[in-house]
This record gives structure tokens, C-alpha cells and sequence, in this order.
């Protein structure tokens, strides 16, 4: 196991270190993060990473096959742009968490704030708390799950993500409506709770939200406004 | 980009450590705002009757020698005058637009930084530590504060353009963001009254809500006025001689996280800001919704 105190270590060490291919199998402990922005960026290798305390802006972004977790709270941005591997933070995360991100699993112990999952793009998001407004705003694909309700405009502009609450959302956006949940449905969100460490939740109390695709064409009836 | 801090006491016994505290917070927001700093505190409530005025010197002489004389020779020994490095305190025994109008004329060496009953703003250019060092922040006592790091985008970086800004009676405002209709409503409140120090677009939202205050509006009242006047981005903390809130814009971009126990409110641009305080790990911790008010003490 490799040792980086931030308190006397640059965060710019540390990703160093975390972007050699070599650190692939490796253990590295983050102590002291003491909010600083953009702690354990641009990972490229299975390394299992474990930041003990609150990180700031940006942490775990551009993941690629790294499993992070974070024991704290994190700022806006965490795993944006993530490729694949795990994240994983045991309090709350800041805004637009997985913003963009296009694989691997993002899971929030606490809640997520506003525009979580914004324009994800094959990410998985499981939130066990609530999420706040204009999250999943034009989802592209992935999953979001959410285990508490969420804020305003839920799946603006939504593409072909699915989003799953167990809760109650606050209003739904443009072109994202509510649909029924099938076998298949209820079979993935199984799994992915799962892989989420969710035990003692019955999937019969989710709901799945997704695109109406009303926006995706060109509606004859607007032809006057032109 | 800027960074924003307020801490509230709910318990008393926290008083005698505000200032430890909340110099605590606002140095942790030194990254989001090197430029300048300033904070606002509320404490020693002078008697109804009595004016407290807060101002910086400027010029050539940096004591209050001066100051104190001609002070003296006008409202007699019942005044006291406490300067902390360029800035000092004055508690007058006469009404506030009598203080107002006596200082403008006679104390050209001096801007006015707060006026009211409990409020004291001290600000200035350079680091957050520093200007923590220079006014003791950390040795003071109150009921709340308010502080505020600069990274300036809108306006010069000097220690008028410097938040918190005060533009009414024990009110202040710090802000994260940036206005886009500040012009158009700065000509607006400067017809009915309202006087502003700079151009900076900070210091129009602090004067629109003195004008909506002196309306007869409650400070919420207010802050819901100003969902609909102000355009821009803003996460806004608030003061009052007894309460502080916090609003943010309808889309909310700008960061903002409040923190709550049975002892203390805080909010902050960052929770690092928040970390450190005691029973921390027990609050209740949340990012303000968009275009809500929280607000505590008076309504």
C-alpha cells in the first residue's frame, strides 16, 4: 500500500503516480485531502484508491478501471467524465456529479445535489439518498438510480438514459415521463442495486422515468413558426 | 469566482469563538478568493439612540488622532473610538442620519464600512490570513458573521470594491456570482435615495434590498423581491442585527452548502469551510435549493 499524505504531498504527485499504467494492482491510501480540488483525477489502471476525509471540486474525474472510494463528502464534479471503474463516496456529493461520465459505477451513500448524472453518457449512478434539481438534463444513456426523491425537472431533454426513484420526484422535464417497469426493467435494477451494496429495498417501490421522444423529430405542426 | 462564509450562533455559550471560527472558515476559502477580504460582525449592541459606525481611513494619515479630536469637539467625551489598524469604531450618542451627514462633511479621510447598532465591517486587499491578522478576527466575539474571500470579475480590486457591502442600516451581503442588470438598477435606486460607493454589481443587490427593507418589506419579503429583480448568478449570504439568510439564483450554479446543529448555522461556498467546526460530523448538511430563502433569527 502506497501512502500520500496531502498534507504534505502535492495532489499533482499523486495523480502522477495514478496515471502510470504500472500502478495497476496497487493499493494507494489518500490521507489529509482537506478539500482540495481535483484529488485522484485521470486514473488509468485497476488501482483501489481510498481518500479518507472530505475531497473538493472534480475528484475521480476521467476515471478509467480505478476503485475509488471516498470516506467524506465531495465537492461539485466528482467523477465527471468517468470511463469506467468504481466510485464511491460514503457522504454527500456536490453538484453535477458523473456530469458527461461514460462508464463504470458511481454510488452516493448520501445525497446528491443538483444536476447529478447531467448529459451521462453510459455511466451508472446509484444515489441512496435524494438528488437535487435538473439531474439526468439530457441523459444519454445509463442508468440513475435513486433511492430517495428528487428535485425539479427530473430528466430534461432526456435521451435514452433510465432513471429508477424509489421516491417521489418533485416534477419531472421536458419529454421525460414516467414508464412502466417490466421483468427486464426489474431485473436490472436488481442487479445494479446489488452491485451497489443496496440490501433491504423492495424494486416493487420504484418507479422508471425515461424520454418520451417528443423532442427527437421535427414537428410538422411547428411548420408556422418558421 | 469567489468564496462566501457565514456562521450563526443558535447557542450562546459559542459566542466568545465566532470569531475563531468563522476566521477559521473564511481562510479556508483562500483559494476561490486571494484578492481581498472582508468580514462582517455583529456584536455589542449599542443602546437604542446611540449610532455605531464602522470606517476605514484613507489618505495620507493612517491614525485617528485627528479623527478622535474632531469627533470630541463635537458630540463631547460620551463618544468612544476604537481603530484596528486603518479601520476604527465609533459609537455616537446622536441619530444615524445625523452621524451620516456630520462624517461626510468633516471626516473626508474616512469612507463609512457599516453603519447601525451591532454591525462592524472591516475589508481590505490581500490574503484572507492577512486581513484575519490585521483586524483580530479571531480573538472577537459576537452572534453571527459574515465574510467574504475576492476573486474579482466584475470590478477593480480594492478595498472599497471589497464585500461584505453594507448599504443600509446593520445589513451586509456577500455574493458569489455576478449581476447582469446591475447598471440598469443602480440608476433605478439611486433615484429614490439609495447611495452606492462603487460600480461594483455586488453592492446593487445590498442597495436593493435596503430599498425594499425601507419600504417596509421584512428581509424575506425582500429576498423574494429580488427572485424577480435580479438577473444573474448569485449565491447570497445576508446579514441582519438579528438574523442571517442565505438565497441562491433560479439555476444556482454558483456553489453554496449550509450546515445546521442545535448550536450553530454555517453556510459556505465549500463544505471544507464547514469541516472544522465543532459537532460538524452531527449536522445536518444540505445545498440550498435554487431561488429558496433560508433564513434565521428575525424573519
Amino acid at each position: 500500500m502506497k501512502t500520500f499524505d496531502l498534507a504534505d504531498e502535492s495532489v499533482s504527485n499523486l495523480n502522477q503516480a495514478l496515471h502510470l499504467p504500472a500502478s495497476g494492482g496497487l493499493e494507494f491510501m489518500v490521507l489529509n485531502p482537506g478539500g482540495k480540488h481535483c484529488v485522484a483525477v485521470g486514473a488509468v489502471a485497476d488501482t483501489r484508491i481510498t481518500i479518507e476525509g472530505h475531497v473538493g471540486y472534480y475528484c475521480a474525474g476521467m476515471n478509467q478501471n480505478a476503485e475509488i472510494t471516498i470516506h467524506g463528502n465531495a465537492g461539485p464534479g466528482l467523477a465527471e467524465n468517468m470511463m469506467s471503474g468504481k466510485v464511491r463516496v460514503t457522504g454527500n456529493a456536490s453538484q453535477y456529479c458523473g456530469a458527461t461520465a461514460h462508464g463504470g459505477l458511481l454510488v452516493i451513500e448520501g445525497d446528491a445535489a443538483a444536476r447529478c448524472g447531467i448529459s451521462m453518457k453510459g455511466v451508472d449512478i446509484v444515489v441512496y439518498g435524494s438528488i437535487g434539481h435538473m439531474s439526468a438534463f439530457m441523459a444519454q444513456t445509463g442508468r440513475l438510480i435513486v433511492l430517495g426523491d428528487t428535485g425539479d425537472s427530473l430528466g430534461d431533454s432526456i435521451y435514452e438514459a433510465r432513471i429508477y426513484v424509489q421516491g417521489k420526484p418533485k416534477s419531472l422535464g421536458t419529454d421525460c415521463v414516467q414508464k412502466s417497469m417490466r421483468d427486464k426493467h426489474k431485473n436490472e435494477l436488481g442487479a445494479l442495486l446489488v452491485q451497489a451494496k443496496v440490501s433491504g429495498v423492495d424494486i416493487s417501490g420504484f418507479k422508471r422515468y425515461g424520454s418520451a421522444r417528443e423532442l427527437y423529430n421535427f414537428k410538422i405542426d411547428n411548420l408556422s413558426a418558421y | 469566482m469567489c468564496g462566501i462564509i457565514g456562521l450563526f450562533c443558535k447557542d450562546t455559550a459559542l459566542e466568545s469563538k465566532l470569531g475563531q471560527h468563522a476566521s477559521d472558515m473564511l481562510a479556508q476559502m483562500t483559494d476561490r478568493g486571494p484578492d481581498s477580504a472582508g468580514f462582517a460582525i455583529y456584536r455589542d449592541q449599542v443602546a437604542a439612540g446611540k449610532v455605531k459606525v464602522t470606517m476605514r481611513i484613507q489618505g495620507e494619515k493612517t491614525d485617528f488622532v485627528d479623527v478622535r479630536s474632531k469627533l470630541m469637539q463635537q458630540f463631547g467625551n460620551d463618544i468612544s473610538l476604537k481603530p484596528l489598524a486603518n479601520h476604527a469604531v465609533t459609537v455616537l450618542p446622536v441619530d444615524t442620519e445625523q452621524a451620516i451627514s456630520w462624517i461626510e462633511k468633516n471626516l473626508p479621510e474616512c469612507v463609512m464600512t457599516s453603519i447601525g447598532r451591532s454591525i462592524e465591517i472591516y475589508k481590505q486587499k490581500g490574503l484572507p490570513a492577512d486581513v484575519i491578522k490585521q483586524y483580530e478576527f479571531e480573538s472577537m466575539s459576537g452572534t453571527h458573521a459574515l465574510g467574504h474571500t475576492r476573486m474579482a470579475t466584475e470590478s477593480a480590486v480594492t478595498a472599497e470594491h471589497s464585500h461584505p457591502f453594507s448599504t443600509g442600516l446593520d445589513l451586509c451581503l456577500v455574493h458569489n456570482g455576478s449581476l447582469s442588470n446591475h447598471n440598469q438598477l443602480r440608476e433605478k435606486l439611486k433615484n429614490d435615495n439609495i447611495k452606492f460607493q462603487t460600480d461594483n454589481d455586488s453592492e446593487v443587490a445590498a442597495g436593493y434590498l435596503t430599498w425594499r427593507m425601507a419600504q417596509g418589506a421584512s428581509l424575506n419579503e425582500a429576498l423574494e423581491a429580488a427572485i424577480e429583480d435580479l438577473d444573474g448568478f448569485y449565491t447570497f449570504a445576508i446579514g441582519t442585527r438579528n438574523g442571517f439568510a442565505v438565497l441562491r439564483d433560479p439555476i444556482a450554479c454558483k456553489p453554496a452548502v449550509i450546515a445546521e446543529t442545535d448550536k450553530w448555522v454555517a453556510m459556505s461556498s465549500e463544505y471544507r469551510a464547514i469541516a472544522q467546526l465543532p459537532g460538524c460530523e452531527g449536522a445536518k448538511i444540505w445545498e440550498p435549493e435554487p431561488a429558496t430563502i433560508y433564513s434565521w433569527g428575525d424573519d
